[in-house]
């Protein structure tokens, strides 16, 4: 690359303007009396319907990253970067069965985080401040992904340098601290408006150009057999891997704090419900941005500077005039902000909501509560920006992996806690615990062998574990995610045995069995609790405070 | 598992319960079980990694993933509806008033 692409910038920076704009003007919209409020800051006052909820989850899910790392995948490794599709084909109905509990359970008890949940459920404030402890660690390496999706189209683009990754997140920074969740909700809508453009773009124009589809997984094909890795179909030993991939981070998905932002956020059960027939459209544009790996093979496309990430905006610069090849570079730049700011927003919700308000100043106000997330939301982005200045994405990237690994060790409490209470909260942490070990374990142990066989990297190396390494005679591996929780389950299962036989206390639950169902209507269920109102927001039974009374009554 | 129904046996914790309760409801339904098939059929690798027949130029391992897309669309969208007939037909009244078993008042 040589100097800057003035045409591509200036379509980008005038697109990152327009949604720049957008963001200062959302906290006028749909806005309730008082934005001092930590439901009203941090979940938009739970009232978002079935389009803003579709664009909201959408951007939570299918971020920039994804947009650049899923192809960069396929590039690389063929047939095993498409597990995204299936990945996401799975979500649905387990949110469909399962997610839509807490929803329930949430808006009646007044709950924002899962954290909150896992404490009124077991009684627990250990297992809680686990799961807070645990969100956020996960969520961090994951905005700073995303700044690593905006630095790939920088790159593309001939930008070189950290200031501009830096004013892009003071920007977005800025105006999540000023709008809340209303910021992403508007901005994505011009995200996938560009995505959804590129994309049809991109799949009629750029294998017509190639000569076809068959042209396009021909040239895969063929430069696989060369490179010796990789491969259009899977090997018999990486379809275990793909399969507990593909469902492994499909619980982990809706175990991360902000897709729960994403869910309570919404204004009933039925605009959940209708979501999750309408969302898979995202993952058929996923499905087709995972074969640019393969059109960009048969274009003969090479990585900016060897850096994989910026596979895809090579191509789209290879392809496209530069005007629309910035149109695409905006999608990907604007579709970094979105997830990154609910990201941020989920992460100070668990920060005030479960370790300041619990440990720190219980007697903290809702105003009180509000100033600390949006400080806290500050906090965690100038940690991801710090992380990508002064540390080596390639660490971000590892962290994520890790990420993935150990937000599954919270599907006991979280998860499965939605169906049953029978798990003792002692047996919670002691399989958290154990989960957390093994998943390190493993990851510790699996080397990246580079094409030739040698070891490229000792440790971290990807989060396929060989089972080969417990002792069977198999070359088959598995996702170490899966395998970690698998352990976590089954010392949950025998220590809740143990401590259910010497009748050890475990504390009363905090929510009723009819929470879980409840509907929008019913009198139980409450948008905004007033802020005059009592403690505000509770955290427990027992300190929720009835809802309000207008509300209701006015529904009826 | 535990019942979506509230047991006799919970009582216990109502006293402590500011909040009043839901109706009762379950979201129990053998619609559900048609969940299972976006579930589990996307996690049957072996059953869809080939090359024939190819679609478009598109080897069977691609184009079958992608139509497994449009059968999880079709499958929660056949169990969203019928739940909604379920629903409506237990509960008649959009906004059902509170709870029998609702022993407190207020609750302040």
């Amino acid at each position: 690359m040589d100097g800057i692409n003035a045409v591509e910038l200036g379509v980008f920076g005038a697109l990152f303007l327009l949604v720049t704009v957008l963001g200062f003007a959302a906290s006028r919209w749909r806005r309730a009396q008082d934005l001092m409020h930590l439901d009203e800051w941090g979940l938009g006052g739970r009232s978002f319907g079935t389009w803003i909820t579709w664009f909201l989850i959408g951007g939570d899910i299918y971020t920039a990253y994804t947009f650049v790392a899923v192809p960069a995948l396929v590039f690389g490794a063929g047939a095993a970067g498409f597990f995204a599709v299936p990945y996401t084909v799975v979500v649905y109905p387990l949110i469909f069965l399962v997610v839509i509990r807490l929803w329930s359970v949430s808006h009646v008890r007044g709950f924002v985080t899962p954290a909150d949940f896992v404490r009124s459920r077991f009684d627990s404030p250990t297992m809680a401040l686990l799961v807070a402890i645990t969100g956020i660690v996960a969520t961090m390496p994951y905005i700073a992904l995303q700044l690593v999706g905006i630095e790939a189209v920088l790159k593309t683009m001939g930008v070189t340098g950290e200031l501009p990754i830096i004013v892009a997140f003071v920007i977005l920074a800025v105006y999540t601290y000023n709008s809340g969740l209303r910021a992403p909700a508007l901005i994505a809508f011009v995200k996938d408006v560009l995505i959804y453009l590129t994309i049809i773009v991109a799949v009629i124009v750029i294998p017509t150009k190639l000569g076809g589809w068959d042209v396009v997984f021909g040239a895969a094909e063929e430069k696989f057999d060369v490179a010796g890795t990789g491969s259009v179909l899977l090997p018999g030993t990486g379809q275990l891997q793909y399969a507990t991939l593909a469902l492994g981070s499909a619980l982990a998905l809706f175990l991360y704090p902000h897709s729960i932002t994403g869910v309570l956020a919404s204004k009933s059960r039925d605009t959940l419900k209708k979501n999750m027939s309408l969302l898979p459209i995202y993952s058929l544009a996923l499905g087709f941005i995972a074969l640019l790996g393969y059109m960009a093979i048969a274009a003969g496309t090479t990585p900016v500077d060897g850096d994989g990430n910026t596979i895809v905006p090579a191509l789209f610069q290879q392809m496209f005039p530069s005007w629309f090849a910035g149109v695409a570079f905006a999608a990907i730049g604007i579709g970094a902000l979105v997830p990154a700011a609910i990201m941020s927003i989920a992460a100070a919700n668990l920060f005030t909501r479960n370790i300041y308000k619990e440990y720190l100043k219980k007697d903290a106000t809702p105003g009180q509560e509000a100033k600390v997330a949006k400080l806290a939301s500050l906090v965690v982005k100038f940690g991801a920006v710090a992380a990508i200045v002064f540390i080596d994405p390639q660490f971000s990237i590892d962290l994520q992996l890790i990420g993935g690994v150990i937000i599954l060790q919270t599907l006991p409490a979280v998860a499965i806690g939605l169906y049953t209470r029978w798990f003792h909260r002692s047996a919670l942490v002691a399989g958290w615990c154990a989960g957390m070990a093994i998943g390190f374990l493993m990851l510790y142990s699996v080397q990246r062998v580079g094409p030739d066989g040698t070891v490229v990297k000792e440790h971290f190396g990807g989060s396929a574990f060989s089972l080969g390494k417990l002792g069977l005679d198999t070359t088959t591996t598995v996702y170490a995610g899966f395998l970690a929780v698998l352990a976590n389950l089954l010392v949950v299962v025998l220590v809740t045995l143990v401590l259910r036989a010497i009748k050890v206390d475990d504390g009363v639950d905090g929510t009723a069995d009819t929470d879980y169902t409840a509907e929008r209507e019913d009198p139980s269920v409450r948008d905004l609790p007033d802020p005059l109102d009592g403690p505000g927001p509770a955290g427990g039974a027992g300190e929720a405070s009835p809802p309000s009374v207008g509300d209701p009554a006015a529904r009826r | 598992m535990a019942s979506p129904i509230a047991r006799p046996g919970d009582g216990g914790a109502d006293a402590r319960r500011a909040v009043p309760l839901a109706p009762r409801r379950s979201d129990r339904s053998p619609w559900n079980w048609l969940l299972a098939v976006p579930i589990v059929l996307p996690l049957l690798v072996p059953l869809y990694n080939r090359e024939d027949p190819t679609l478009f130029g598109w080897p069977f391992f691609y184009w079958f993933q992608l139509s497994l897309v449009a059968l999880g669309v079709l499958t929660t969208s056949l169990v969203y509806r019928a739940g909604r007939r379920g629903s409506a037909a237990t509960h008649p009244s959009p906004a059902p008033g509170p709870h029998p078993r609702d022993e407190h008042d207020g609750g302040r």
